[in-house]
């Protein structure tokens, strides 16, 4: 059994004559949670993208478990989502179904398990995440935090092997972080999945992360534990862990010289 | 010189993108057809969608109806009675809408309500990650979402235009015979001898089916593609509305020509 | 929105949409009334068809007994040939006229089967013999000038 689950390999990517990713190298390992962080635009979302074959790379490859995920057909396609789950940065819930039909949804459409046992799996995801009493609601009636949980335990639906979370602590308050937090490490460790976070907060991330991925450029700038990355003497980790306001990463944008530029 | 260009350029690039969507609405067709097996297989979803664009437009589409019709037979009394036909009324009334006014008015609102509620809700599903959700989990959006509205769209479309022509003769009739007192034999005569089943009521249908395949196509399409933004959403719907209408006309022209002729 | 609610409903829709095709096809239309279905052919050859049409009626005393078939131009006879579709449950002696007239003043022409005295019917195939023409409406004035001319001559001649 391989010990990385999910490879990229040499993999380059972008929308048109850019190119977002340049011949980047990363592995995630079985039961460890990783995080792929970065400033905003710098590719971290598509990465899961990738992984998840909705988009297919220019060259290099993605392997899952082995198979490469850009060369398989329509059923081996299926084959790979099956063992992935997804959370998306706003919960992204069917809002014309309720709480418990959007949690049960992956089941009733990959198997055939009978309503009521389908109905005991529900409530026990639901209770993972600590909203098994609101499962009669409509996503419309959640706030931001708790919508998020159900799309968590929406994406931990049928046991996955691999869970995603795209920017899992955009917009919450700090009591609904550290919840995530908790459910992101306890879930990965119960299930023995795989989980990628994708995310920019630092202190949430290196209080539960294994390993790390720093993104800039078109390349992986550095990676390594937290600890190893506190250490780290590389200008661009210090800038961003220490959330600085100049460094590697310049504050003012690209521009012709100020004197010029003013009407003086 | 420079305008000229420009505008040409532009004129260009408007009728290549216009190819390109049209091109673009044809294969999403052939994959609705393709994965269509589950709005029949759990026929629950088509059902659903039967609700939200059919049995919600029967409102507008019977008031839309039964005004047309008196309007019919106010205009047409008053025409045909300088040429001492006044009792070919209920020919006049029931040809118009059976042949023309039911499939194409009937297109118009549908395309105006349901049309823009189809593409409005897609959109939005595209907007909030939903669509990506699904595809995440190894459910096609295609067949769980397109293919069901596609379907209850063909469906709807014929029941409400047939439904428009009924109501809208019936309000033919109230004017001409209840109000303006045309003769009730003459009205009823003189129509079953002149609209035929075969030629008439059916080609009505048959452009009435074209008209549901196009409008829903389009709404769907608009819906897909449209930038997951509200400003793109908003325009989107707006886009479906003038291209079914514009589409409807001038289908409706090429269906009349070839049947009616 | 419940389920059994949701289908009602639809079922509802389905149905009002049946109803009104029924509706259609039996009130407005001419379904009921008008089943021309077992025909026989025979062909008559006119002069001047004037607006006859194909499926135009053909009447038996104002009756419609069965549609004109097709019309075409016989270019060695110089006269139309048209098949006249007779629904099988009228049969027609073989010395049966056949007109062509008009409905109403401006309406449409159709073709009228006035019956002769003979004891053998037409058959799938026969000619009927005996026709008249479409009146042509410029002819119809000429004839009138024509004998109002003739009158005046009369006149002078006296």
């Amino acid at each position: 059994m391989e010990e990385n689950l999910i490879s990229i390999n040499n993999l380059s990517f972008g929308y048109g004559k850019d190119l977002l990713h340049k011949d980047i190298n990363m592995q995630f390992n079985r039961g460890k949670v990783s995080a792929i962080m970065g400033g905003s635009g710098c590719g971290k979302t598509t990465i899961l993208r990738l992984i998840g074959g909705q988009l297919n790379p220019n060259s290099g490859n993605v392997t899952v478990d082995g198979k490469v995920v850009h060369e398989q057909g329509r059923e081996g396609l299926r084959n790979i989502r099956r063992k992935m789950g997804m959370l998306f940065q706003h919960g992204a819930l069917f809002t014309d179904l309720s709480v418990y039909e959007n949690v049960a949804f992956p089941m009733r459409e990959h198997t055939d398990l009978p309503e009521n046992v389908i109905k005991d799996l529900v409530l026990l995801k639901l209770n993972a995440v600590g909203l098994r009493g609101a499962h009669k609601k409509m996503p419309a009636e959640l706030s931001g935090g708790m919508a998020r949980r159900v799309a968590l335990a929406r994406a931990i639906s049928l046991d996955p092997d691999i869970i995603m979370y795209d920017e899992p602590f955009a917009g919450l308050d700090p009591i609904s972080m550290a919840v995530i937090c908790d459910l992101i490490r306890s879930l990965n460790d119960a299930l023995g999945a795989t989980s990628i976070i994708v995310t920019h907060d630092v202190a949430e991330t290196f209080s539960f992360a294994d390993y790390i991925y720093f993104l800039a450029d078109g390349g992986v700038a550095a990676e390594g534990s937290p600890k190893q990355l506190l250490a780290s003497k590389l200008p661009f980790v210090k800038q961003f862990i220490h959330s600085e306001k100049d460094g590697p990463v310049p504050f003012h944008a690209e521009a012709p010289e100020y004197q010029s530029d003013l009407s003086l | 010189m420079n305008n000229i260009l420009n505008f040409l350029e532009k004129l260009g690039a408007s009728a290549r993108s216009s190819l390109s969507g049209l091109g673009s609405c044809t294969r999403l067709f052939f994959l609705t057809i393709i994965y269509s097996s589950d709005s029949f297989k759990r026929f629950n979803l088509t059902i659903k969608e039967i609700y939200f664009t059919g049995v919600l437009s029967l409102v507008i589409i019977i008031v839309s109806a039964f005004f047309v019709g008196m309007v019919l037979g106010l205009q047409g009394y008053y025409t045909l009675e300088k040429y001492g036909s006044s009792e070919a009324i209920g020919v006049l009334v029931a040809l118009a809408l059976v042949r023309e006014l039911g499939p194409v008015v009937t297109a118009l609102l549908y395309a105006g309500r349901a049309g823009t509620a189809i593409t409005a809700e897609i959109g939005l599903m595209k907007t909030t990650e939903q669509l990506s959700a699904m595809e995440m989990m190894a459910v096609s959006p295609i067949a769980r979402i397109v293919a069901p509205r596609f379907w209850a769209g063909m469906i709807s479309m014929p029941i409400l235009a047939t439904i428009f022509s009924m109501v809208g003769i019936l309000g033919g009739y109230f004017i001409a015979v209840l109000i303006i007192g045309v003769d009730d034999g003459a009205f009823w005569s003189q129509m079953q001898a002149n609209v035929d089943f075969h030629n008439d009521i059916v080609d009505g249908a048959i452009k009435s089916i074209v008209f549901g395949f196009t409008c829903t196509l389009i709404a769907l399409y608009q819906g897909l593609v449209a930038p997951p933004t509200a400003e793109g959403v908003s325009r989107a719907t707006t886009k479906t509305v003038v291209i079914s209408s514009l589409s409807v006309l001038g289908l409706d022209f090429v269906l009349t020509s070839f049947m009616f002729v | 929105m419940e389920k059994v609610k949701l289908d009602i409903w639809v079922g509802i829709f389905v149905a009002l949409g049946i109803i009104a095709m029924f509706y259609l096809a039996t009130r407005v239309g001419n379904l009921t009334s008008n089943d021309v279905k077992k025909t026989y052919e025979v062909k008559a050859y006119f002069e001047n068809i004037g607006g006859l049409k194909p499926r135009a009626a053909v009447k038996a005393s104002g009756v419609v007994v069965g549609r004109i078939g097709s019309i075409i131009f016989d270019p060695e006879a110089f006269h139309a040939v048209v098949k006249i579709n007779i629904d099988d449950r009228y049969a027609f002696p073989t010395d049966t006229f056949a007109n062509i007239y008009t409905a109403g003043l401006l309406g449409e022409q159709y073709l009228s089967l006035e019956a002769g005295g003979d004891d053998v019917d037409l058959k799938a195939g026969d000619l009927i013999v005996h026709t008249q023409d479409a009146v042509v409406l410029e002819k119809l004035i000429s004839q009138f000038l024509y004998n109002s001319a003739g009158d005046d001559d009369d006149k002078d001649k006296d």
